[in-house]
């Protein structure tokens, strides 16, 4: 009883966790723990959001009123920038006077903004803090950018991630569909029993091959190949990387849609041929379409695989955070993301829920992927009945 | 008139299917043909590389030179702990679940949640099982951790092939032995478990085959870039073959000279999956045609 709910436990666990760090994202503030933005007392704004932070130290924005300040221009000031206005001598050996003369330089100049560590506040600040506006569900699924670590603040937009990795899937489908299904076909329907035998365990060895060899075949095969055909800089790109998940992907379609061709019933492929049909016009016309919905799922479970492969994509794609133009640029998914990027953070921080949440949405997509299939076989068995 | 047409008809029918059947039997081939060329080219290019000193040496000189011994071990310790873990819940599930639920909702729910853990992409096991056993449970970077994350990954597999393996044991030996006055206990554990025991040892196989291979769980839960020396505790990190294969290819210190290494690794590896597979379909033959015997 109990070991056969631990699957069911299992999924409810790695909800709870996944989600419990994933949602703690909305929950930070995008600019590194210890660190403030300030601005002059006489500015007129309180908060500001972390693409504005980076716009403006981009010099994307360069006067205050573009953000509802003072028809100013903008002066950017870091903390090492502090050496402009005051000697060593000053500032003193162990920076003791520090607080007192970034206060200062705040204070004199009216368009300032700085960034700077929150140790360095003085007591008696007479500038002004900004309040940095927490990262929002419409900022994080529609934000273009994805720089995790950058400095003043972290740009944690997923939509060139969610983009790129549907982007090398549908890559992936689109190859994989038609051979798949031709597959399928032939194995189920045309090659006699003694080549099926043969067949289908060397797609299932096409299945148990480990997903870093692929992603090692593709670095060293597919790689300079692309990057000689097309004459390329870098061979890492998008369609390196739906190549290898559409191989990946074609045992998952062979196997279901030939598992869903062969329970045509007999007797319908007779009747057809009785009819005077050939047996490639039985296959088209009776056997693909009794069998849509099975070599549906196929396809879709296809899908599935692709999105959640990791180290193939990861070795193949040149992971440029990027919306992908063309499928000859290096693209970057979610699973490829978590993977690169997790080992370099600190635990609990902004990034790490950052990738919890990227997992979340993996997780998200997955489940629809696996219900959608169901739905799919289930509505199949209600056609039957 | 009549007749002309439709002799033209039926060759133009015959012509269809011939040209069809002919592109579908070339993809098929076209697919098989991949297959081949990824085996042969890196086994062509490993066997350079791989020998006795290959697999028993530690590796040398910024994994340039030298073996890949400690990678090995530590899948084998990888690979043992997850199915000390898995098997025998994966197995007891299955047996529950085909033996003694009954078909309803509780059986549905059951089946649904096994799917969509089979479904969830092993990325997110890996964060999981960083978030759960590394962090909350302070394993720490560990063979346990790695283990119970490759374990839990293999557990839908398990459960599923046990179950295919439980089903097609016939009906009509459970009815015999229950006749006899047998338990349901007993039923299963004389009767229905040695019938589908080779079956079950494919499943077996085949999750070993799987598990050994996998990257992304251990990335965060486990594995070590670079360790000459062997695990001594479950709580020790350890290298893994598929960890080692994609750190020497992407990000080694010498990406061209350890080449040959990666070449040598990725052989080991799939040797291990072909070895999976070829004695699982042999079980699956031999057993098969002996139970039709009895």
């Amino acid at each position: 009883m109990l070991s056969s709910s631990i699957t069911t436990l299992t999924v409810i666990l790695i909800v709870i966790f996944l989600f419990k760090e994933g949602l703690g994202v909305f929950d930070q503030k995008p600019v590194e723990n210890g660190y403030i933005i300030a601005v002059n007392k006489a500015n007129p704004l309180n908060e500001i959001s972390s693409a504005q932070i980076k716009n403006l130290y981009d010099q994307k924005i360069t006067r205050w009123n573009e953000i509802g300040g003072k028809p100013d221009s903008v002066f950017l000031f870091r903390m090492e920038d502090i050496s402009n206005f005051y000697s060593e001598d000053q500032i003193g050996s162990n920076f003791e006077n520090l607080p007192k003369c970034l206060s200062r330089v705040i204070d004199s100049i009216p368009n300032i903004i700085a960034f700077f560590p929150e140790k360095y506040l003085d007591k008696n600040f007479k500038g002004k803090q900004l309040e940095v506006e927490k990262i929002t569900f419409s900022q994080f699924f529609t934000g273009k950018e994805w720089f995790p670590t950058a400095q003043p603040a972290a740009q944690l937009g997923v939509l060139p991630l969610i983009l790129g990795t549907l982007w090398v899937s549908l890559g992936a489908i689109l190859l994989a569909l038609p051979l798949g299904l031709a597959a399928a076909v032939y194995m189920s329907e045309i090659a006699d029993d003694r080549i099926r035998r043969v067949m289908k365990p060397l797609i299932e060895l096409l299945a148990g091959i480990p997903s870093v060899v692929y992603g090692f075949f593709g670095l060293v095969i597919i790689v300079p190949l692309i990057q000689k055909t097309f004459e390329l800089p870098v061979g890492e790109t998008g369609l390196a990387g739906s190549i290898i998940l559409g191989i990946m992907a074609l045992p998952t379609i062979i196997t279901i849609s030939e598992d869903a061709m062969r329970n045509t019933p007999r007797a319908m492929k007779e009747a057809s041929l009785a009819l005077g049909a050939s047996k490639w016009q039985t296959i088209y016309k009776v056997v693909v379409p009794y069998s849509i919905s099975g070599i549906s799922a196929g396809a879709i479970l296809g899908i599935g695989r692709a999105i959640g492969e990791t180290m193939a994509v990861l070795m193949v794609t040149g992971n440029a955070a990027v919306i992908p133009h063309s499928i000859l640029a290096p693209v970057r998914t979610i699973p490829a993301t978590i993977a690169a990027e997790l080992g370099e953070t600190s635990n609990g921080g902004l990034h790490y829920k950052a990738l919890f949440a990227l997992g979340c949405i993996l997780f998200l997509i997955t489940l629809f992927i696996n219900l959608s299939v169901e739905y799919i076989s289930n509505r199949k068995k209600h056609n039957q009945s | 008139m009549t007749k002309t047409k439709e002799t033209k008809l039926a060759r133009s029918k015959q012509l269809n299917q011939a040209i069809a059947f002919t592109i579908f039997r070339l993809l098929s081939y076209f697919i098989v043909a991949i297959l081949f060329i990824i085996l042969t080219f890196i086994i062509m290019k490993g066997v350079k590389v791989v020998n006795w000193n290959f697999i028993t040496q530690m590796p040398e000189e910024g994994m340039t030179k030298g073996g890949i011994y400690p990678a090995i071990i530590g899948t084998l310790c990888l690979v043992a702990g997850s199915m000390i873990f898995a098997f025998p819940i994966g197995v007891l599930a299955a047996i529950y679940m085909n033996e003694y639920v009954k078909d309803g909702i509780a059986k549905r729910i059951i089946k649904q949640m096994t799917n969509n853990l089979a479904g969830i992409p092993s990325i997110v096991f890996g964060l999981f099982g960083m978030s759960l056993f590394v962090n909350k449970l302070h394993f720490g970077d560990s063979i346990l951790a790695g283990s119970l994350t490759l374990g839990l990954l293999a557990l839908p597999v398990v459960i599923r092939t046990t179950e295919e393996a439980l089903k097609a044991v016939d009906n009509t030996f459970r009815q015999a032995s229950l006749g006899l006055g047998a338990t349901k206990w007993q039923t299963i554990r004389k009767v229905v478990l040695p019938i589908s025991f080779p079956n079950i040892i494919t499943g077996l196989i085949l999750s070993i085959g799987r598990v050994s291979g996998e990257t992304a769980p251990i990335l965060f839960t486990v594995a070590a870039y670079f360790l000459p020396k062997l695990p001594t505790s479950i709580f020790d990190q350890a290298m893994a073959l598929p960890y080692h294969l994609y750190v020497i290819s992407t990000s080694g210190t010498n990406i061209e000279e350890s080449r040959p290494i990666a070449y040598g690794t990725a052989m080991v590896l799939i040797i291990i999956v072909l070895i999976a597979n070829l004695l699982a379909n042999g079980l699956r033959k031999y057993f098969g045609n002996k139970v039709k015997m009895n």
